[in-house]
């Protein structure tokens, strides 16, 4: 599903120059539970927003689904993340003037998607996570979970081959976080590549695979059978 | 375009700015009003003016007789000039440059006018039958002069609607005979203008007039129109081409306004407009000027908007808005803006000088008015949707710096605003 050979990326800061990704390599089979972790500084944000096609590269190769994204203008970029990719964001990132429904089916919009369809597919995801009877509500009349559960839905609507949640659960308690990573992984088994990046070890522990930045190279990754090593090595920490 | 969800997108954002929308809006709305009120007292003006002219043709012009002032070829000043039938001939046939004339005799001394009991002294005009034409003299009942009459020396007479009812009252006066200082002159029709002068004056042909009051073939003006030019400087040729004629048909200096003067409309005219079309241009300017100042404001609050907004329009590119959905949101509010206000100051304008017009023309009708330089001060339908299209042209380059700026936006910077 995604193939990363050689990656650099850079970012020029007037006469400083900032490399951050150093030649990474990375290849993510469809269907993975992928978590991408690492301190702040390693990369882990820009690797993606290299994957979700929001920032460019400047050297080596990214395969997405077997299609080579470099040099996408703007518009073809677009359309890609809207058929490809799901986001999830730490700040959920709602539009606070469209309520819940509206908000779900914004992704069809752009689909040119008629309006009573969407509206109807959005209430059908809503209902699906349990916010049937929110969806008139505007986002600042719900609660952090419920938040991020109409992001996911937008996330959804579009069918995705692949979710990237950025710090899903940065800004919920441990609970809700705990939800939201059933829920996530819940789209996983329906055969969705869902990546994540976060700092928390537990959560991470929730996925199937960790993928460690650091200084912009992977330095290591830990796999299904060593979960349990990795688990027993948080607790320690 | 017209997708109900942009609608409601650019609504949303409109209502959460109510004060700062309105007050942009205001800016384009009074830029509009302005140039609507302006352009409608200049058209006022321009028509009252043309009002003034309206009397006679534009491009009617008179030549009168006197002595000379300068000496010539050996004649000495003081000399009298005298037109006669063969200038008037000569006029007619040759000139290239006129198209209708009309020679006038001075009946001598001050003519007295009697039917029945009635008397009174009126201007006496002895003309041609072109003369109707060239004064726009407007005949109520009966007709005016006509060719028989000139070539039949007949004593017939048209007279202004003021000395019809000074000596014929309520009598139906064509037909009957009236009395000028005792020589009977039939009456074949009344004329009629809305100035007084005009109307105390009676219309006999040029003919007959010289025979009856021992003119010969005494001219003593002559009412001409020249062909239409565009510029003084034409018109001021023709005058000066006439001048030369008549100077070398009679024996003196072209340069002496004495010997024969003359008065050209039409270059009178000209110059007038001219100064109404630069009257005009400024207005446009600074009509164009106070728009200029709105659009900036509009395109000012769009900046601002885009920037609020930047975390949303991230958002909606992260989903999957193209550049141009983007773009076409926010070119679509600034227009909307702009027409709907500039519309609104537009209909504002035009009601204000629609009302001053339905004022004005009550004054008229009832009587007034008289010598009032302002007519009709309205806005042409052309001009006001010329007006519209600039507005929605002016929306659109208001929001396209804004757009551009949103379009630009890069998601990932967007979503890291918090």
């Amino acid at each position: 599903m995604i193939q990363i050979n050689n990656l650099h990326k850079s970012y020029v800061m007037g006469s400083n120059s900032l490399h951050v990704l150093k030649g990474l390599n990375l290849e993510i089979e469809a269907g993975e539970f992928v978590s991408i972790m690492g301190s702040s500084g390693s990369g882990k944000s820009t690797l993606l927003n290299i994957l979700g096609i929001l920032d460019d590269y400047d050297q080596g190769s990214y395969y997405l689904g077997g299609k080579l994204m470099q040099g996408l203008n703007e518009t073809k970029a677009a359309l890609t993340r809207n058929e490809m990719i799901g986001f999830i964001f730490q700040s959920f990132n709602l539009i606070s003037f469209k309520n819940a429904m509206e908000n779900v089916a914004l992704p069809l919009y752009y689909q040119k998607v008629s309006r009573k369809k969407r509206n109807q597919i959005a209430l059908e995801y809503l209902d699906r996570l349990g916010l049937k009877e929110w969806a008139h509500h505007l986002p600042n009349e719900l609660s952090g979970g419920q938040k991020q559960r109409v992001a996911i839905a937008r996330a959804l609507i579009s069918k995705p081959k692949i979710i990237l949640a950025d710090e899903p659960t940065g800004a919920l308690d441990s609970t809700t976080s705990f939800e939201v990573m059933d829920i996530l992984k819940e789209i996983n088994d329906q055969g969705i590549t869902v990546i994540i990046v976060t700092h928390e070890h537990d959560i991470a522990s929730m996925t199937k695979k960790i993928i460690r930045l650091k200084d912009g190279v992977i330095e290591e990754i830990i796999k299904n059978g060593e979960l349990q090593l990795f688990k027993a090595r948080v607790r320690t920490e | 375009m017209f997708d109900i969800d942009v609608w409601q997108e650019i609504f949303s954002t409109i209502k959460k700015n109510k004060l700062r929308t309105f007050l942009t809006g205001f800016s384009v709305a009074w830029g509009i009003f302005m140039l609507m009120i302006l352009l409608g007292s200049g058209n006022g003006l321009q028509n009252g003016v043309k009002e003034q002219f309206a009397d006679n043709s534009v491009n009617i012009m008179w030549m009168w007789t006197g002595e000379t002032s300068i000496p010539f070829q050996g004649l000495k000043e003081g000399r009298p000039i005298k037109f006669n039938n063969d200038d008037y001939t000569f006029l007619n046939e040759k000139s290239e440059d006129l198209e209708l004339v009309s020679s006038r005799y001075y009946l001598p001394g001050s003519v007295m006018y009697t039917y029945k009991n009635e008397y009174g002294s009126f201007e006496t005009s002895s003309c041609h039958p072109a003369l109707k034409e060239m004064e726009k003299i407007k005949i109520v009942s009966g007709r005016f002069i006509n060719d028989l009459d000139m070539s039949d020396f007949r004593k017939v007479i048209v007279v202004g609607d003021n000395i019809r009812k000074a000596l014929f009252k309520d009598e139906d006066p064509i037909g009957k005979y009236l009395k000028l200082n005792n020589v009977p002159f039939k009456v074949v029709g009344v004329s009629y203008d809305k100035k007084r002068r005009d109307e105390r004056t009676a219309y006999i042909p040029v003919t007959t007039a010289q025979r009856i009051f021992n003119g010969a073939d005494r001219v003593h003006s002559f009412a001409l129109t020249t062909k239409m030019v565009k510029t003084v400087e034409e018109a001021e040729a023709i005058t000066e081409n006439v001048r030369q004629e008549m100077a070398l048909r009679h024996n003196f200096d072209p340069k002496d306004k004495r010997a024969m003067g003359s008065f050209n409309m039409l270059a009178e005219y000209i110059r007038t407009m001219k100064i109404f079309q630069a009257i005009k241009i400024f207005v446009w300017i600074i009509g164009i000027g106070t728009l200029i100042a709105g659009i900036v404001g509009v395109s000012n609050i769009m900046l601002i908007l885009v920037k609020e907004r930047t975390r949303e329009i991230g958002i909606r590119k992260a989903l999957g808005a193209t550049p141009s959905s983007v773009i076409g949101l926010v070119l679509l509010e600034s227009v909307l803006i702009t027409t709907v206000a500039g519309y609104t100051g537009l209909v504002i304008g035009v009601s204000i000088m629609e009302g001053i017009n339905y004022f004005l023309e009550q004054m008229f009708a009832s009587g007034g008015g008289d010598g009032m330089f302002f007519r009709n001060p309205t806005v042409d339908f052309t001009t006001a949707i010329a007006s519209t299209l600039i507005l929605i042209i002016s929306g659109a380059i208001a929001g396209y710096l804004p757009a551009r700026k949103a379009a630009n936006v890069k998601p990932i910077e967007a979503l890291k605003e918090e």
